[in-house]
């Protein structure tokens, strides 16, 4: 029984129980002392309690499950990332591989980098015309660039010896491509696909506030104008655990392919 | 004609006002089926020497004749094992082993190339490891993977850097055995960069000092006319083993006392 008591973990399992109950605590204190328009935690979840329990019930366009419209932000970032790792994979080969092309296109992409969504999606819309495809278009531009510059960098960090082995064995481009610097690359690759997805998470809030797209984020800006602030902070849990589990899922690949 | 030969090669490396060179004028001639080992102090230059061989580098100057053609970028002809085995960590003992292989014989059946592939992994003994990465295998073990991934590209000449440098003695000494017995099945030509002169001696048909560097060149060849199969027990008390080992450590010690001492020999001619 002892042997039990000390084999399981408590300081992992107990700690951030009790980090989560100090912050609900804070929070509680915050809304009956400071602001009177945050709602407690208790009114939040009496509030939030139809969209966590029935989590895929279709009430009616804007009144859904939240796990519904979870679903909804997840398939538009699936769209805008797998266009962003499209586009940023090769892209970050090129800029490992010819110094050339870093030298012409680096700059560029260091200007480009720090851009906001907020300033990329009216450009999208102006492009594509419709809240669709300019909302994927500007997941995938603002998400590519982790996986661009860490491609770059994994291209640059292949050892010497791997692209010697290759030169003497006379491997062919294609050979050489697959064969070698690409899963010389890879650990560094899923590095940036993790952050990447990250960042098209972080967008995904801002672009379906802009757009209305129905979603998570389109949920959030949608209750607050109809001042039910309780789920705004629904909305905020909510976002914030899936984006933990996003990362928490990339990492358990990422580390598969750190040892191969 | 010569099979292999070097013409006055020189390579240096660094900015033209700090330049450093690490060949001074390399002349070497090997003939086919000659086992040649070359010896030197560590940072003598031997393994820019050898990557010239190889292909990987470009002398600044002089020539590298094999069967009378220049040699300006990697062949098939010359296969090379790598000081630090050079395996790709993400593929199985086979994966790396057939990689060359199914490059070089492309236009071989399948069936044929898995062939040649598994004769190789077994000709170095690793058929029981075929399958496993080069980060589950010792030292010793990924390093006869390198021999069987350059020997089955069934080159002309084979180009060993340090081959042993990163092991212990013991399978160091397995593995000088093992290159010998895979040696005399074909005899193919052979060039052994090495800092140990036993190994050389032990393996090779003629061996070469290299001078220390900066500027390196070669001393005298000295023929090893010690039958063979070699044994390496009996080796330690054969008095021509002794003779040459002994040659060519004074050789070696006398042209490294000579380079620190030059500064005075430079003071004593300015007088």
């Amino acid at each position: 029984m002892t042997n039990l008591w000390r084999r399981v973990r408590w300081d992992a399992l107990l700690l951030p129980l009790v980090g989560v109950g100090i912050v609900v605590i804070l929070w509680a204190i915050t809304s009956s002392t400071l602001s009177s328009n945050l709602p407690s935690p208790v009114k939040t979840w009496e509030t939030s309690k139809p969209y966590i329990l029935a989590p895929f019930e279709k009430r009616g366009e804007l009144d859904q499950g939240i796990l519904r419209f979870t679903f909804y932000s997840l398939v538009l970032v699936a769209k805008g990332y797998a266009l962003a790792l499209l586009i940023g994979t090769p892209l970050g080969f090129w800029l490992g591989l010819s110094k050339l092309f870093t030298k012409a296109f680096d700059p560029i992409i260091q200007i480009l980098r720090p851009v906001s969504p907020l300033a990329w999606l009216p450009l999208g819309l102006v492009l594509f015309g419709k809240s669709h495809p300019a909302a994927v278009f500007t997941i995938a531009i603002c998400a590519m660039w982790p996986t661009v510059l860490n491609t770059a960098l994994g291209v640059r960090a292949i050892p010497q010896d791997y692209l010697n082995v290759a030169k003497v064995l006379r491997l062919s481009r294609t050979k050489t491509l697959f064969k070698v610097l690409l899963p010389a690359t890879l650990p560094y690759m899923f590095t940036g696909f993790r952050l990447s997805l990250g960042i098209a998470w972080l967008v995904i809030v801002a672009v379906e506030m802009l757009t209305g797209t129905p979603g998570v984020g389109g949920f959030l800006w949608q209750e607050y104008n109809s001042l039910i602030y309780e789920h705004i902070i629904l909305c905020i849990g909510t976002i914030g655990i899936v984006g933990f589990i996003l990362d928490r899922m990339m990492s358990v690949v990422e580390a598969r392919f750190k040892t191969a | 004609m010569a099979f292999l030969e070097l013409n006055g090669i020189r390579k240096g490396f660094g900015p033209p006002e700090r330049r450093s060179e690490v060949l001074g004028g390399i002349d070497l001639t090997i003939e086919k089926g000659e086992f040649v080992a070359i010896v030197g102090f560590s940072g003598a230059g031997k393994t820019t020497l050898i990557s010239i061989l190889a292909g990987l580098l470009a002398p600044d100057s002089g020539s590298v004749r094999l069967n009378g053609r220049d040699i300006t970028e990697p062949g098939r002809e010359r296969a090379v094992i790598f000081q630090n085995y050079s395996l790709l960590p993400w593929m199985t003992v086979y994966e790396n082993v057939a990689l060359g292989v199914d490059q070089a014989y492309s236009d071989w059946p399948a069936a044929r190339r898995r062939e040649h592939v598994e004769k190789y992994v077994a000709m170095v003994k690793l058929t029981a490891a075929r399958n496993k990465k080069p980060g589950e295998l010792s030292g010793g073990m990924r390093q006869r993977v390198a021999v069987a991934r350059a020997l089955a590209m069934d080159p002309e000449i084979l180009l060993m850097d340090e081959p042993l440098g990163a092991l212990d003695a013991l399978t160091r000494a397995t593995l000088q055995d093992e290159i010998e017995r895979i040696w005399e099945e074909d005899r193919k030509t052979v060039v052994l960069i090495t800092n140990d002169v036993d190994e050389g001696v032990l393996l090779a048909d003629r061996i070469i000092p290299m001078t220390p560097g900066p500027g390196a060149v070669l001393g005298p060849s000295v023929p090893i006319d010690i039958p063979r199969p070699r044994d390496r027990k009996l080796l330690n008390h054969d008095p021509r083993f002794k003779s040459i080992r002994n040659g060519v450590i004074d050789f070696l010690l006398k042209k490294r006392a000579q380079r620190t001492e030059r500064p005075t020999v430079l003071a004593a001619t300015a007088l």
